[in-house]
Parts: structure tokens; sequence; C-alpha cells
């Protein structure tokens, strides 16, 4: 039958195909058993079996509605695949069906909750999915780059292997540079009692860095009282979160929250990344024990309304082209963000073109959830496997936009592969690029 | 076969609603414990303000994107769940026998209603059934228990039109349809029946995420 999974033994990515070829039926059992019957509980088994198998939380998936509706890539079709049996056979299932959960929780789920609002019991199935992740963590068949952004986190306390040197070295870099526009701009450097600390994701010294020359312009310009910490801690990414390492994801978070204590700081701002908020208000604080974030932690959008809004930032001049504005799974859907993201996308812009469906209801990019992290050999999964939001985005075109807002790191790399694989023909810009370049710079 | 009748329509009754009523506590109780034992920080969440909004939205045709999306499930799945539950509480010989056992009474349906209802629940099980064979995604998640679900649903309905239609003689098609309500009421709490009651928890936490924590709808 053509929706059966037929095995193959074809190479599927270096971490799984080597994880796995050392598994045992012993290791299997003992880590499977581990996951669903200890570490998980009463919502794990609830969601399990209140699901009515009705399928209709098929049509919130984009993998699903980008590959003509193959059921195996709906989200109750991948926990059928994965958790079902493992549940049935109550961990007795052979490695090769660990490889397929590997690559289904890994690289055909985005965690991304849109179908937890397509399911009338509001079944989470980003949750059982991490879950998934979660026994797969323990069996060590993580996909290769996944896991070595962990391993960097956990041996660095930043996803990049940025060194504390590098550090310090790129922000007196971009320090410098912007003194060429700005004479007396710093970039602040651990001091205490500072209103913010200002933190980011490692992809931004590592290679972005021009985002933290113009989060510089901007604090410089509305004169705010920020500092950067010069010590581990200023990365607030977390992939660890993803690949099922809540040790490392709890390390990680309590660097970054104590880094904050230490310096004594109101709050934290962090940049225009959506996985790395969802750590803090969601995944990372909880499994520290903290309901909510310590240490009130601000969006970099809900940080630009309030400097737009308060009047400290004023836009000399609206950035002309028309904008549709793509909202991050993990900050609208996620935290109620998308209003915000329209009253400065309004400020900024002379016209926003709405992309259809928005605001919570927007389809993922198929980046984020740590899929864009399992690196090259699952490009396609995730740029085939989004072939919908290709259709979504040359509806917003043909309605005249020809910018794309995306204010999040994982949904811009994303959006640029997808835009550049079906020519979609959009510029993809953060909210930062456009602040940056439109604000009165006195 | 009077012996069986009343044997049935006293003494199995008693048992079909005692193991629906005390299984759904069980389980109530069971979801409750567990949820303390191992991840009390649910608790924490939960925020009757937004559960109820939640479930409020999702009870309402239409209110939610989903129901909006799928028109021709909404409308047989709100026909469906209504006459299911509607029905076997205000049918009159139902009421007749409380009655008869108790001495209560309240409000009957006119037979001709009852009838019109007791039809739809069993075109809504052949519905649920064919969208089963015809559609993929639901295909993929189908085995032969959904149709044993929806078989156990159906039967009381069919049978109970049967009887009231006096389709066969005697007491025999009345007694199977005792039987199989009785069944289905016991079935409830250990089949995925139950989402009658876990799935109002599953929906109340949801909302309260959505609302409390991601301020989002989850409509
Ligand atoms: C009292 C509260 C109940 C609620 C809120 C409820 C809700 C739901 C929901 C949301 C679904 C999902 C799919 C759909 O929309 O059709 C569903 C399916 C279903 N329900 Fe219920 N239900 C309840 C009680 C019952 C009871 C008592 C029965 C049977 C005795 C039942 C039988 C079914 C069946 C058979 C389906 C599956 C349809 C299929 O095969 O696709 N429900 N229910
Ligand atoms: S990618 Fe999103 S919509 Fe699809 S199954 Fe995963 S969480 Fe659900
Ligand atoms: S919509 Fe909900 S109940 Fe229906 S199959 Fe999907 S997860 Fe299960």
């Amino acid at each position: 039958m053509e929706e059966n999974q037929k095995p193959n033994h074809e190479k599927l990515d270096e971490g799984i195909d080597f994880g796995v070829s050392r598994l045992t039926p012993e290791k299997i059992e003992a880590a499977i058993n581990a996951v669903f019957n200890r570490e998980t509980g009463a919502r794990f088994r609830a969601y399990v079996e209140t699901c009515i198998h009705c399928g209709l939380c098929a049509d919130a998936c984009h993998f699903y509605l980008s590959r003509d509706k193959d059921p195996r890539f709906s989200p109750a079709g991948k926990v059928k695949q994965t958790v079902w049996p493992m549940l049935k056979a109550k961990g007795k299932v052979d490695a090769e069906m660990i490889r397929q959960a590997a690559r289904i929780a890994h690289t055909e789920c985005n965690l991304c909750k849109r179908c937890a609002i397509y399911c009338p019991f509001g079944i989470d199935i980003a949750y059982l999915m991490s879950m998934v992740r979660r026994v797969i963590h323990k069996l060590g068949a993580t996909p290769l780059y996944l896991q070595d952004t962990a391993h960097s986190h956990a041996a660095t306390m930043n996803q990049m292997w940025v060194k504390g040197d590098e550090w310090i070295d790129t922000l007196q870099w971009q320090e410098e540079e912007a003194r060429a526009e700005f004479p007396s701009l710093r970039i602040p450097l651990e001091v205490e009692g500072a209103d913010i600390m200002y933190s980011v994701i490692a992809p931004e010294p590592k290679f972005q860095a021009q985002l933290i020359y113009q989060m510089a312009a901007i604090m410089h310009t509305a004169g705010v009282r920020w500092t950067m910490p010069a010590t581990m801690g200023w990365d607030n990414s977390d992939m660890a979160m993803f690949s099922g390492d809540n040790e490392i994801m709890g390390r990680i978070k309590r660097a970054h929250f104590d880094t904050a204590a230490r310096l004594r700081v109101k709050r934290i701002v962090m940049g225009e990344c959506g996985h790395a908020f969802r750590s803090v208000y969601d995944m990372g604080n909880r499994w520290l024990g903290w309901a909510r974030p310590p240490i009130p932690i601000v969006h970099a959008i809900e940080f630009y309304y309030e400097l737009l809004k308060s009047g400290r930032l004023r836009i000399a001049r609206k950035y002309e082209k028309p904008v549709t504005l793509h909202d991050p799974c993990n900050v609208s859907r996620g935290a109620g963000l998308h209003e915000m993201a329209r009253y400065v996308a309004d400020q900024i812009c002379e016209q926003v073109v709405e992309m259809h469906p928005n605001r919570e209801y927007n389809y993922c990019c198929a980046a984020g959830g740590g899929v864009i992290n399992c690196g090259p050999p699952f490009k396609n999964t995730r740029v085939l496997g989004n072939k919908i939001k290709a259709e979504q985005l040359f509806d917003a075109k043909s309605r005249g936009a020809q910018t794309m807002i995306a204010p999040c790191h994982n949904c811009h790399s994303g959006l640029h592969d997808i835009v550049h694989h079906y020519e979609v023909g959009l510029e993809i810009k953060f909210f930062g690029d456009i602040i940056y370049e439109c604000m009165e710079k006195e | 076969m009077h012996a069986l009748y009343e044997w049935v329509a006293g003494p199995l009754t008693w048992v079909a609603f005692a193991v629906f009523v005390i299984g759904l506590v069980f389980r109530l109780v069971q979801v409750l414990v567990m949820v303390r034992k191992t991840e009390p920080f649910i608790f924490t969440y939960m925020s009757w303000k937004f559960s109820l909004r939640s479930i409020g939205r999702w009870l309402v045709p239409f209110a939610t994107l989903r129901w909006r999306t799928s028109p021709v499930m909404t409308v047989a799945t709100f026909a469906f769940h209504l006459c299911l539950l509607v029905t076997p509480v205000f049918v009159l010989s139902h009421i007749v026998l409380w009655d008869e056992a108790w001495g209560v009474q309240w409000w009957a349906l006119p037979d001709a209603v009852a009838d019109v209802m007791t039809v739809v629940v069993i075109a809504g099980c052949l519905f649920f059934a064919g969208r089963r064979i015809v559609r993929r995604e639901v295909r993929f998640l189908t085995d032969a228990s959904d149709y044993f679900l929806l078989a156990l649903t159906a039967a009381p309905f069919v049978t109970g039109f049967l009887a009231y239609h006096q389709v066969t003689q005697g007491a025999g098609m009345t007694i199977a349809h005792m039987i199989s309500g009785q069944v289905l009421l016991a079935a409830i709490p250990f089949t995925r029946l139950r989402h009658m009651l876990l799935g109002w928890l599953t929906r109340a936490y949801m909302g309260s995420e959505f609302g409390g924590v991601r301020r989002a709808r989850d409509y």
C-alpha cells in the first residue's frame, strides 16, 4: 500500500545511522520506557488516550499540505508512526523503527503547535514529538548537525563554538565600526545595574555581526541604559531544547538568567529570534522550576514597540516598498506578539500587505524546532515540505508585497531557502534592518 | 423471555450505570493524582477563565478556525453528539423506566422527534465510517478498533429504532437494545470514548496555556 512505510536502508544521517547501529533491543526498551513511563505523566497519557483518530489535525500541518496531503506527514500520522508502536510494544521495537522515528520527530515536525489549534481536544502533538526526540536523545541517535550544536552549547555555553575572546573581539569590532557613524556610541560591557541586558544568539557574532551593530545603533539613538555580558551567558539560543537534551537546556538557561542576575539588570532584551524566546518563557524556565522567566524578558518586537510608541525612537522616512509580515510561531502562536509586530510594521513601513493565514494561524517556516539545525542532509525535507509557504508568499506578492519581514533567525534562513527554491522573489528583512535604515539618527 | 427482560432491565442496567459512573470518576481521579505526582506544574498554569474561553468556543459550531474550515464535519459531529447525548435522556420510554424505578419524571421528546434524532446518530456513525474509508488522512489513522467503536455507538440506536418500529416480533429487539446500550455505557471509561471526559481536560489545559502563557487563540 502506498501509505505503508517501506523499510528504507539508504543513508539517512550520520548521527542517526551511527547511533542506531549501536542499539540493542534492551537499550531501546529501556529508553522508551524510561521516557514514556517515568519522565512523562498524565499529559502524555491523556493526549494518546483521548485522540479519537479523526484526522482533523491534518490540515494544520505545512508538511502534510505541501506533500500532496500524504497522511504520513499529518500530525496524528506522525504519532501513529512513532508513539503508537512504541507504546503498543512496550518499548520492544527494532532499531529500524527508531531510525524512522528519528527522521519523523526531528526533521518532519517543527514543533510549531499549529495542529494544537486544529485538534478539537487540543492535543499537543509537538509535545509528543519532543518526547520521541527525548527517546532518540537517550539512545544517542540525534541527527549529527543538531547534536553538534548541542555539544557546542555544553562545551562553550553558546551554539556556535564561539570562544570567549572572539565574543568580546566581535563586540569591540562592531563598536569601532559603529563609531564611524555615531562617534559617541558604546557597546557597554559588564555594566552592573544597567536597565537592560541585551542577549543574542550565537550566529550573530559568528556571521551576522551587522545585526549587533544595528541594535547598538538603535540602543544608542534611543538613549537606552544597556549592557552586554563579557562572560558566557550572552547566548540566549538553545538547541539542546530541540535535541531532547533537557539537562543541557537547563544549564544554558541558567547561565543566561544567572548572568542577568549578576549584572543586576531590570530586564533582558533579546534579538529577533523565536526559538530562543520559546526557551525562556516556555521550556527552559519550566525545566528550572520557574513558572515564568525569573527576570522579565522582552523580545525585540516588544522592545521596538515600546521605543516607537513612547517616541524614544522616531522614524525619519518610512520604508517605501510594500512589506508582508511573517509571524514566527514562537513569538505569535507562542507568545502573542503579533499585534505589536503589526504596530511596529505600520510605524516603519508605508504599506503592510497581510499574508494569509496570519497571526497565530500562520504557517511555520519549516526551519523551526531544530529542523534547520539538522543541516544539509535535510534541507530538501524542509524546503519541499513547505510548498504551501511558497504559495502563501506568492499570494502576498501578487497583492503587492516586495519585502517580507521575518523577525526570527530560523524563519529568516528557512524562508530564504524557500524563496530561493521556488523563485518567489521577495526580499527578506528583520525589523531591525528596516528600523536602522529608516530611523532618525541624531 | 420475561425473566431475561426483567434481569436486563433491572440489575444489569444498574451494573452498567455503576461501571460507567465509577469508571469515569476513577479515570478523573487517576488523571488528577497522576498530574499531582508527575506534573504538578500543570495546576500552576490552569486558569478557569482561559479553560472556559477555549471550551466555550469549541462548543459552538463554526466558532473556531477548525470548525469553519471543515463545515461538513462540523455539522455532522454537532448533530451527532447532540442527538447522541440528548435522545437517551429525553426519550419517553426511558423516562417511563426512570419513573417506574425511582418515581422521577421530566419533559419528554415527542416520539417523532426522538425517532429523527435516533436516525441522525446512526447517520452520524455511517458518516464517520465513510470518512474513515474515503479520506486518506483518516484512513491512515484507522484500524479495526475505530470501526468497533462506531458499531458500539450505533448499536443501541439501531436496535432502539428497530424495537420502536416493531420490525421484529417479541421482546428480543428490546432486550438487544438494552444490552447494547449497557455495553456502550460500560465501555466508555475503558475505550477512546473516554474522550467524553478527558477531552474537556486536554482542551482546558491547552486553553490555559494559550490564554495565559502564549497569549494567543487556540480556536
Ligand atoms: C460529552 C461530551 C463529548 C464531547 C465533548 C465529544 C467530542 C468529540 C469530538 C471533539 C470528537 C472529534 C471528532 C469530531 O468532531 O467528530 C468526537 C468524536 C467522536 N465521538 Fe465524541 N464527544 C462526547 C461524547 C461522546 C460519547 C458519549 C460518544 C459515544 C458513546 C461519542 C462518540 C464519538 C465518536 C464515535 C466519535 C468519532 C468519530 C469518528 O470515528 O471519526 N462521543 N467527539
Ligand atoms: S510541524 Fe507543526 S503542525 Fe506539523 S505536526 Fe509538527 S507541530 Fe503539528
Ligand atoms: S485532531 Fe486531535 S483527536 Fe483528531 S486525530 Fe488529530 S490529534 Fe487525534
